[in-house]
Parts: C-alpha cells; structure tokens; sequence
C-alpha cells in the first residue's frame, strides 16, 4: 500500500480530522488540529494497525506561530509502513491531550518534552521532569535559552572571565 | 648506590618527620574509580599492562570513597551529577587530592551548555589539570608524576 492510497483511506474516515496532508519521497505527515489528535491517533491504531509509537518528539519554531510542533512517528509492525502526526501549538497555550492511554511508551516520551520544552499534556499520569534534576528552572531546549552558559576565554578577557568562575573551596 | 652510601656504619638515616609522611602519601595513592566518559578509558589503560600505573604505586583503584586519596575525574560532569560527585568528595578522609583530567572536566570542554558543569573546579578544588581530549596514558601520568612533586612539598600543618 502507498502513501497515496493511504492517505485517500485517512481522509475519507476522518474527513477534517486532518487538516493537510504532505507526502514527501514517500513519507506521510499528517497535520492535525489539536482536537482531534486522540481522535485520529485512536483510528490510526485501531483501524490502520500502527500498532507502534516509535518516538514522540517537540520543535521550537520560534518567530513563527504557533510556535511548537508536537510529532508523533508511528510504525505498523503487521503492514510496515509509517506515518508522523504533526501538532502545531500555540506558545500561550502550550498544551494538548496526553497519549499515554493509547501508547504506553508515551509516558516517559511526554515526560521528557515536558522537561525540556515545558508542554503539559493534559491527563498525563505522572507529568515530573525526567532528565533534569527535580529542582531545575526552565525548559532548556526552548530557543530563548541561550546556547552556550559561559564566555569563552581568550587573553584579552581571560582575567576577567576568570574572576567571574565561582571556583569550590575545600 | 645511594641510601646504602649515606647509612654510613652506624645504620641511621635522618630526615624531617614531613619529608618522611610525604614520600610515604605520594607514592601510595589510592585512586578512586570515578569514570565518567570517554576519558575513563584511558584511566583504565593507564592502570592496565601496557602503561602500568602500579610503577607509582597506584594499582589499587577503590570502588570505595572511603578508601581513597586521590579523586580522578575522568569525563564531563553534567548538572545532575555535580552532588554525587561532591557528596563523594565530601566522604573521602583526609588528606585528599583530585585530579581533573581532560578538557571536559578541567574547562567544560567542547560542552558548552545547560547540562554540563564548566569544570569540575566549580564543585571541589583540584590539584592537576590534565589537557586532552582525552589525554593519552603517558598524560595522566605525567599528571600523576605532577601531584606527586606537589604532595612531596606540602607542609605537613596544613592537615593538622
């Protein structure tokens, strides 16, 4: 089965379920309206038997928005194809419904988006960072943290880099 | 040769009671495993047969902070480690030294950001920064080599 015929089966069932589709050298995206992500989630599992979520992952689009897409990459083990389910999210209401009860992997893939990007996703079982020490502020891979936490040294500004260095006593 | 010259005939050697303690502490240091990262790899060819550290006296690496003198921080220390690394440090007996090898642990290394400590000098005082990325054995040792010349000249008050 093709991208193609896939596609046609998936709109035909979830109709605006899903708001574009791209295909790409094969690959199917599926961009979803954050309403109805369980809903299609539901149908791709038990209808298109992708019975696998590979990996659950969170960009930073930063000027753009909505500012974060959520990506869900599914495998079916019995027909093996994949398809991503794309959710775009507003950085004032960065949140979405939790998709642990479909897929029990997510819980932990959910755990670390909300470690490092902050996205809550309503109905999680056990929403605690899992990466990060449990007493860090911030959500590093946000793009307004900055990349580098220290000023490269050089000799015009060694003395002064090293005066700021917190150094431990005994 | 040497020593035998100096006994003279009556059997006695003098020294100063420091220069005695210090020649006995530098040359049997007791390291403590502590590999973090590729560099850990290169500790342990230091200590295996090729390069031999037991010619120094440090053969014995302790998987016991209480049994060690010497902490080699072999790799980068990320945010989340840093405690349990003092938290170790902290339960050594004295007197101790740390040695922080590689780049990574000395400066922060190529790791510039969030997660990683920018030298493990912000978390306990070190004694021997060791370059390289990571350091070949001959490195460490010379590194060793180094704490040992600084254990040898340490006043003895220091540690009461």
């Amino acid at each position: 089965m093709g991208a193609n015929e896939l596609t046609q089966a998936l709109r035909e069932a979830l109709g605006d379920g899903i708001a574009d589709v791209v295909v790409f050298r094969d690959e199917v995206t599926l961009n979803v309206p954050r309403e109805r992500v369980i809903e299609v989630l539901t149908h791709l599992r038990d209808v298109q038997q992708f019975n696998m979520l590979t990996d659950e992952t969170c960009v930073d689009y930063y000027p753009r928005e909505p500012r974060f897409g959520i990506l869900y990459q599914l495998y079916s083990i019995p027909r093996n194809i994949r398809v991503r389910v794309k959710v775009m999210l507003s950085e004032y209401d960065a949140s979405l419904p939790t998709a642990t009860g479909l897929y029990r992997n997510a819980n932990w893939l959910e755990r670390e988006i909300y470690d490092l990007f902050g996205i809550r996703f309503e109905g999680h079982p056990d929403l605690r960072r899992i990466l990060l020490p449990p007493d860090w502020q911030g959500h590093p891979l946000r793009k307004e943290v900055p990349v580098t936490v220290e000023e490269n040294a050089f000799t015009f500004n060694r003395e002064r880099v090293d005066a700021e260095k917190p150094y431990a006593t005994e | 040769m040497g020593l035998e010259q100096k006994l003279g005939d009556m059997g006695i050697v003098t020294t100063s009671l420091e220069k005695a303690v210090n020649w006995a502490r530098s040359n049997a240091i007791w390291p403590m495993l502590f590999g973090l990262a590729c560099c850990a790899i290169e500790m342990m060819s230091t200590q295996a047969s090729r390069y031999d550290l037991s010619r120094f006296g440090m053969e014995l690496m302790r998987a016991s902070p209480r049994q060690s003198d010497l902490m080699i921080v072999a790799g980068r220390v990320s945010r989340k480690m840093a405690p349990v690394l003092r938290n170790l440090y902290d339960q050594m007996p004295d007197p101790k030294w740390v040695i922080a090898m590689g780049d990574c642990a000395s400066c922060g290394g190529v790791f510039n950001n969030y997660a990683i400590v920018q030298g493990v000098d912000e978390i306990v005082p070190v004694d021997v920064y060791v370059a390289g990325c990571p350091p070949r054995p001959e490195t460490l040792i010379d590194g060793i080599m180094k704490l040992q010349e600084k254990i040898k000249h340490e006043p003895l008050k220091k540690w009461q």
